[in-house]
């Protein structure tokens, strides 16, 4: 018997009609744990780098973790792979909701689409029995929509279900894929989806997960629930209150905004509203945010609220978390109302909440600039909101300028040409990044947005403060009982990082010490994406239940295998390496790895490179960010050492020359 | 004369105001019904049931009673606070018309029996599970009127008449009396 996983996945093959039920090897999930691992190694063995993220032979997964639907709270992540067809390279996003782990429950680990079927499909999978349906009367729906039609239909209302929406349908590279309260979002996996031609997938399953040692497991999650419960009722003291707790920021909670509206960037990410926030402003969106908040809602197994049920007056009700709350309305220069409002539409649509707002507003500064004209804007209403709605509905459809726009900022400046380049100053390997501009280069987030293969920092960074603390007496209260350091020494470099001074930004922490810190943040976000547990009960807070301490008796109970902190280590250098390799054959390089360069005011070319030097060495990877045949080895991922000696990408003694990403379709 | 006697009454108090939906409690109670305890989880084996309806905003746990062997003739809605319940959603019996309350493979009934264990559980683990405070276990003292034990041969006459009706029972016995 597998334990913790089902030790199946679901092949369907679009093209053919086929389904088949297969057997997974126990190896890999020694190897790579599951989820994000296991989803890489199979973009590796059967994705060629030539593939078009666009073509029958690009794979698309929905991956459950190894410790999806176990009782370990939190344990409902599931990660989505492909190659994305707006950076070109591995794209994978998250999602949690309750879709993966019901996939375990109908006895699946993994949902593997390859092909592309004739025309608009929906799989429905319930338990053993699994159907590829015509969805031709689900065509143009919204997702939202879609997945309330699909249980309808089936008369499941326990039905799990993921739909894209008009944007995935129609490629839109910033299509996302909706489930409920959650979606995968980033990197236009809802694109992929949608030239898989499959609308959505329903899923039901009245199946048993097995644990290897239950007794033991359940004292490690009470522990666990327990230390949620502790970290709820003591948030982290001295720092922003979206940071003191646990889960995702508690955007849907919080009505207090003064921080994102003063401190992020509205419009096209390039102005700063310093005296933004007051008190009619606040009164005014308290209410809204009352007013259409029906209720804080979670995923699966977990007690985090960070979801909400959406109501605004006038349009249909959707579910919402986290941060898109304020990128349309800051995106647009509008209000509170009109960002929930604009939200609802673009939810039944399917599209990123992060890149689209940014690609409208990137627009509308071509236009102020003259690049863009008023004929490539005719029909769109006078008024900033009406912009808004008209540019959304264009590039759902990809109509007119909308078609250039839905490749998103990058692709479109090219396309667009005429000095457009310049106005798409806020992507990192041609992906849209979050809004913010700052003063002081940090060395720690320099690496991480340079570095991170998800594209996207929130995904990336965690467990370290993002600035220091003010005064020493707040140092010592922050690390007198922060057990989840890997090391003693991160107690350290925390205390001795000062505000100003020596010990400050840019040459404090160290060039070592930044590349240490990446590196524990960057090991717990490959563990929990392998392991499926939610970021915001891991790799995301400060001081989270979930930790390297933990984790390797959690992997023990559960599934059997002998586990220690080395041994879960050795896992993550395997799968960090594992990734940067099918995004090294897909060409990234070390030109690649850098933040958009208005980040922050002040750089320091110098120290950039030291810093990326030093992390390449750390990580047993060549000067061009290429792990060594010597790092491959010792990870027993010879075989990829091999390839990429054959591509040439490796070659005895000297980097490989340095290569353009491959051309787009 | 019918003795009056103390009884402690176990109660779950649910309030729906405060589930999130994140179905712990489902999880939770199937895996310590499983045997050996927690070896396996299935929220279908659950004995409680989160009725869960996001974008109509319905959050209804609903515990397992007795299995009912015929369904009810009428199936009535309530609207509570506009929001439409289907008269079933608050039912806690397993019974003919739907799959709830059933064990997935076999269709036998579940039942929830407050997590009685040995030692004891300080509550039932729904509620253990529910940080977020939507189950609430308390206790309440009762004065019933002391039943009067039933012993086996009454029990099972008793279901053979629940079934049969009495008059079935008697004819029975009375044929079978005579055959001897």
């Amino acid at each position: 018997m597998r334990y913790a996983e089902t030790g199946y996945n679901l092949e369907i093959d679009l093209s053919r009609g086929n389904v088949e039920r297969v057997a997974t090897d126990p190896r890999w999930t020694e190897l790579h744990l599951g989820g994000l691992g296991t989803n890489a190694k199979a973009l590796w063995d059967r994705v060629p780098p030539e593939a078009e993220p666009f073509s029958p032979d690009n794979l698309l997964i929905f991956g459950s973790g190894l410790l999806g639907a176990t009782p370990a709270p939190g344990s409902n992540r599931t990660v989505v792979t492909t190659y994305s067809p707006q950076t070109l390279l591995m794209g994978y996003s998250m999602m949690g909701g309750f879709f993966a782990p019901e996939l375990k429950y109908a006895g699946y680990d993994k949902i593997i689409l390859r092909g592309q079927a004739p025309s608009l499909v929906y799989l429905w999978i319930n338990n053993d029995k699994v159907e590829i349906r015509d969805a031709s009367h689900l065509s143009g729906k919204g997702a939202v929509e879609t997945a309330e039609l699909i249980r309808a239909e089936l008369d499941e209302p326990n039905a799990q279900i993921a739909a894209i929406g008009l944007a995935g349908e129609n490629r839109v590279f910033t299509a996302s894929i909706e489930q409920g309260r959650s979606s995968a979002s980033r990197l236009g996996l809802g694109a992929v989806m949608g030239d898989k031609r499959v609308k959505a997938i329903a899923i039901r399953g009245t199946k048993d997960i097995n644990l290897a040692n239950p007794a033991r497991y359940l004292e490690l999650c009470n522990d666990v629930l327990k230390y949620i419960k502790f970290r709820n009722e003591h948030p982290v003291k001295n720092v922003m209150t979206i940071l003191q707790g646990l889960g995702s920021p508690q955007e849907m909670r919080e009505a207090d905004e003064k921080w994102h509206t003063e401190n992020f960037m509205w419009g096209n990410a390039r102005e700063r509203r310093r005296d933004f926030w007051n008190k009619e402003i606040e009164d005014k969106w308290k209410q809204t945010l009352e007013t259409v908040r029906t209720r804080l809602i979670s995923c699966y197994n977990c007690p985090m609220k960070c979801g909400a049920i959406i109501s605004v007056p006038g349009v249909s009700t959707y579910m919402m978390k986290c941060f898109s709350k304020l990128t349309y309305t800051m995106a647009a220069f509008s209000d509170l109302d009109f960002g929930f409002r604009i939200a609802q539409r673009a939810t039944e649509y399917g599209v990123d909440g992060f890149s689209t707002p940014q690609i409208m507003a990137f627009a509308v500064e071509l236009r102020q600039a003259g690049i863009l004209t008023d004929a490539d804007f005719e029909g769109c209403p006078p008024d900033k909101e009406g912009t808004f709605y008209w540019l959304l509905d264009r590039i759902v459809r990809r109509e007119g300028i909308g078609d250039i726009l839905a490749d998103g900022t990058y692709w479109a400046a090219k396309k667009i040409g005429k000095g457009a380049e310049e106005f798409a100053h806020n992507t990192i390997k041609k992906h849209e990044q979050l809004p913010l501009k700052l003063g002081m280069l940090n060395p720690v987030y320099f690496l991480m947005y340079s570095t991170g293969e998800k594209i996207n920092i929130t995904q990336i960074e965690g467990q370290f403060p993002q600035g220091p603390f003010m005064t020493v007496e707040e140092r010592e209260e922050f690390v007198k009982d922060w057990s989840q350091v890997p090391d003693e020494k991160f107690k350290k470099y925390l205390l001795d990082w000062e505000p100003r001074g020596e010990h400050s930004n840019p040459y404090y922490p160290t060039v070592d010490m930044s590349v240490d810190i990446v590196d524990w943040q960057e090991m717990m976000h490959y563990i929990d994406d392998a392991l499926g547990i939610c970021a915001g009960l891991g790799s995301f807070p400060l001081k989270p239940p979930y930790h390297i301490h933990n984790y390797p008796q959690l992997i023990s109970a559960a599934t059997g295998i002998d586990m220690d902190e080395e041994g879960l280590k050795q896992v993550y250098r395997r799968n960090r390496n594992l990734i940067r390799a099918v995004n090294v054959r897909r060409g990234l390089r070390r030109e690649d790895e850098k933040p958009p360069q208005d980040h922050w005011k002040k750089r320091f070319p110098e120290l950039e490179a030291q810093l990326l030097d030093a992390y390449y060495k750390f990580k047993g990877w060549n000067n061009q960010g290429i792990p060594t045949q010597e790092t491959l080895h010792k990870l027993g991922l010879d075989y990829i050492a091999e390839d990429l000696r054959n591509r040439s990408i490796l070659t005895e003694g000297e980097p490989a020359p340095s290569k353009e990403a491959l051309p787009v379709a | 004369m019918v003795q009056k006697q103390k009884k402690i009454i176990k109660t779950i108090k649910i309030d729906l105001s405060k589930c999130n939906g994140c179905r712990a409690c489902e999880m939770i109670c199937s895996a310590f019904h499983a045997t050996p305890k927690y070896s396996s989880n299935n929220p279908a084996r659950s004995r409680i049931r989160l009725i869960r309806s996001p974008l109509r905003d319905i959050y209804l746990p609903v515990y397992a009673g007795e299995l009912a062997t015929a369904e009810c003739p009428g199936r009535d809605k309530y609207v509570i606070d506009g929001k439409e319940y289907a008269e079933c959603d608050f039912c806690r019996a397993a019974c003919p018309s739907r799959d709830a309350f059933k064990e997935p493979d076999s269709g036998l009934p579940l039942k929830c029996d407050m997590c009685e264990d040995d030692p004891p559980q300080e509550k039932p683990l729904c509620v253990q599970w529910c940080i977020n405070d939507a189950l609430i276990y308390e206790e309440r003292e009762e004065e019933v009127e002391e039943q009067v034990k039933l012993d086996d041969l009454e029990v099972g006459l008793e279901s053979m008449v629940d079934k049969y009706g009495l008059q079935k029972v008697l004819d029975t016995a009375a044929r079978i009396s005579k055959k001897d």
